[in-house]
């Protein structure tokens, strides 16, 4: 048999994977009646309504004709890795992550961090913009949340500030 | 004329001039921060709500009211100019709006979500004065099972919304169901899919669904084109106001609008939410005349009905809220904290005991209104400079503004990290052509629906025909059931889907 739609295909598997995970998960709590629902019952309901959904959309991929064949197409995997990896860099710089010993470097620190890895996923880099940009980011950062919303966040690296 | 006292009441009480000063700030102050992308109402308001612990109980609402405005409408424009829905409300705001942004339409989407939301509110504070007392009455009608139906009919509603594929469409709907379920169950205290995690037990932040998928995977997904087929924006504006020929075609979906917002957001628990949703469904319903742009590519009219059914029905959700006591989404749940702090319990006792302040409420919540519209009108313009930064340096200030938004929400980097996962998976649903504007609808009805099934099913003994010998949620039902079937008739499905094939 052949896969008529890609994405399709794709779509159905991810609906019928995470409705059994999370149907399959369900039955650790408790499932109770209709009338006396435990934690269980809605979720479970939930979990096997998407298997079952997740069912239908592959039988349509398998069956259903389509022009192209609706290919996935390549990832974008560099600018994935990039924008994620910039995200995730600003959460440990800000506040550090004790289990591997990173120090919290506040948010200035992160800011030129995030700003930078981000850049990265663009199709040009220029350090002097993207330096340029992180310092009026930092800036106009500091001015509106720490500065005019009083927001409660680690500002500099916590070996300077204590 | 009891209207007209109620009325003059609430205005001799807010029309001063330190109140429409202290409603000025608000209003500036909300549409400022509420206008960065990453931060919706809700954080807006939480971050400025210490401001006004020092005003009395009168002008501190009222500013409320201003920054209330402010926030809905700075996120209303950034959901329509970087397609960053700030709460679900815009979530379909952005739709039209952000492909209206793209084609230079910048200007108008924004000049008529101003406007629709100006008239709508202006309705909405003539009914709330109106019709508050018997309106509850109705509300009382609603139980758990009619609860059940109305958000079934919602999402059928949603669905209708969708792109492509019908079935996928409701795939996402249970899906954003399930992950409403993460998090601790309120009636037996359970923990559900927490993974042993401490954070998942108050379940996923409705921002870092919200901003994973829609910030994060909307710039990876045009990062991955060549810079020419990204065309974000087109160079061209044209235009900063809707001409008279959008003016036309405006009136009669702020109107339909309007009406849906006022109805359903006079039911308590989610009503308000679903309004904008059920507007732009029937906008859709509505037959195209003739050179109007499909739904989907930039019509004026999906701006202009979801942000006048949004405004209607966050108005019109102040009577169960001042009648109930029960609030109809987050930001009027914030409101019922600032009142508490002014010493101000919400609930029926305000409108008899405290007519002062219940009608200086409604009179603030139009000046708040018609405040945003004097202020922004002119903004407009300023608003439309932004789309002129090239999108290398806009993509990561996007990037931090989300990262900073979900990090303020809990002062917790558990947020980042999820907002990190939701990206890719926001990623992976652009690729597989999944639309996430369902999966949201269905995150935020997901605890309320489990709630009132259970209720419902409580009360009937487990029968679940209750749904349906029940005559107002058999209608609804109904409702529902017809809007399915209309829309999987092969001939207006065949339609739909020209309507809706992107760019």
């Amino acid at each position: 048999m052949q896969i008529k739609s890609q994405r399709d295909f794709a779509a159905g598997l991810l609906f019928v994977v995470v409705g059994v995970a999370f149907a399959w998960g369900a039955t650790i709590y408790k499932v109770g009646t209709a009338a006396h629902m435990g934690a269980g019952y809605f979720p479970l309901l939930l979990g096997v309504l998407l298997a079952v959904i997740g069912a239908g959309v592959l039988f349509k991929a398998l069956v259903i004709e389509t022009v192209d064949g609706e290919k996935i197409g390549a990832w974008a995997l560099k600018p994935m890795c990039y924008i994620i990896g910039a995200n995730l860099l600003f959460g440990v710089l800000l506040e550090g992550f004790p289990s591997l010993g990173v120090p919290a470097m506040g948010m200035i620190v992160a800011i030129y961090g995030l700003t930078f890895v981000a850049s990265l996923a663009g199709d040009q880099f220029h350090f002097k913009e993207a330096f340029i940009l992180a310092t009026i980011l930092a800036v106009g950062s500091y001015a509106t949340f720490i500065w005019g919303l009083n927001l409660q966040f680690p500002v500099w690296p916590s070996f300077i500030a204590g | 004329m009891e209207l007209l006292d109620h009325l003059a009441t609430g205005f001799g009480v807010a029309f001063t001039f330190q109140n429409l000063l202290y409603c000025l700030i608000g209003c500036l102050l909300g549409t400022l921060i509420g206008v960065l992308p990453g931060v919706g109402p809700v954080p807006t308001i939480a971050m400025l709500l210490p401001i006004t612990y020092g005003l009395q109980p009168v002008a501190a609402l009222i500013m409320l009211a201003g920054i209330y405005y402010g926030a809905q409408y700075g996120g209303s424009t950034t959901a329509i100019l970087v397609n960053l829905p700030g709460e679900s409300g815009s979530v379909v705001t952005a739709i039209d709006g952000y492909q209206m942004a793209r084609k230079g339409r910048a200007g108008p989407a924004l000049a008529s979500a101003g406007i629709g939301s100006f008239f709508a509110g202006c309705v909405g504070t003539l009914m709330l004065a109106a019709f508050a007392p018997p309106l509850t009455e109705i509300a009382f009608k609603f139980g758990p099972a009619e609860y059940f139906s109305l958000m079934t009919l919602g999402m059928i509603g949603a669905v209708v919304l969708a792109s492509g594929s019908l079935i996928k469409a409701v795939g996402m709907i249970v899906l954003g169901l399930l992950l409403g379920m993460v998090g601790t169950d309120v009636n037996s205290g359970v923990a559900r899919y927490s993974l042993d995690i401490p954070e998942l037990t108050d379940g996923i932040n409705f921002t870092v669904i919200a901003m994973g998928v829609f910030g994060y995977g909307e710039i990876i997904a045009n990062l991955s084109k060549p810079a020419e087929e990204r065309g974000i924006y087109t160079s061209k504006v044209h235009g900063l106001f809707p001409t008279a020929q959008d003016f036309k075609r405006m009136l009669p979906a702020m109107l339909r609008g309007t009406a849906l917002g006022c109805s359903l957001g006079i039911l308590p628990g989610g009503g308000a939410v679903l309004s904008s949703f059920a507007a732009y469904t029937l906008e859709k319903k509505t037959r195209l005349r003739e050179g109007e742009v499909p739904f989907g590519q930039g019509n004026i009219r999906g701006v202009t009905a979801p942000e006048s059914a949004n405004n209607a029905g966050a108005q019109a959700s102040f009577i169960p809220l001042l009648t109930l006591g029960i609030p109809g989404n987050a930001v009027m749940a914030l409101m019922v904290g600032a009142m508490t702090i002014h010493n101000i319990q919400p609930g029926p006792q305000v409108m008899t005991s405290n007519p002062d302040l219940f009608w200086g409420l409604v009179a603030s919540m139009w000046i708040g209104n018609a405040m945003l519209v004097i202020l922004n009108l002119p903004l407009i313009g300023i608003w439309i400079k932004l789309l002129t930064i090239p999108y290398r340096w806009l993509f990561p200030a996007i990037v931090l503004f989300c990262a900073i938004g979900v990090y303020s929400t809990n002062n917790n980097t558990f947020d980042v990290w999820m907002v990190g996962l939701f990206g890719i998976v926001g990623y992976v649903f652009y690729k597989l052509e999944m639309e996430p504007a369902p999966l949201l609808l269905g995150f935020i009805l997901g605890p309320m629906m489990e709630e009132n099934l259970r209720r419902a099913l409580l009360l009937s003994r487990g029968d679940w025909s209750v749904l349906v010998t029940r005559p107002i949620s058999a209608g609804l039902l109904l409702a529902a059931a017809v809007l399915l079937a209309v829309v999987l008739l092969p001939a207006v499905s065949k339609k739909r889907e020209e309507a809706f094939i992107e760019d």
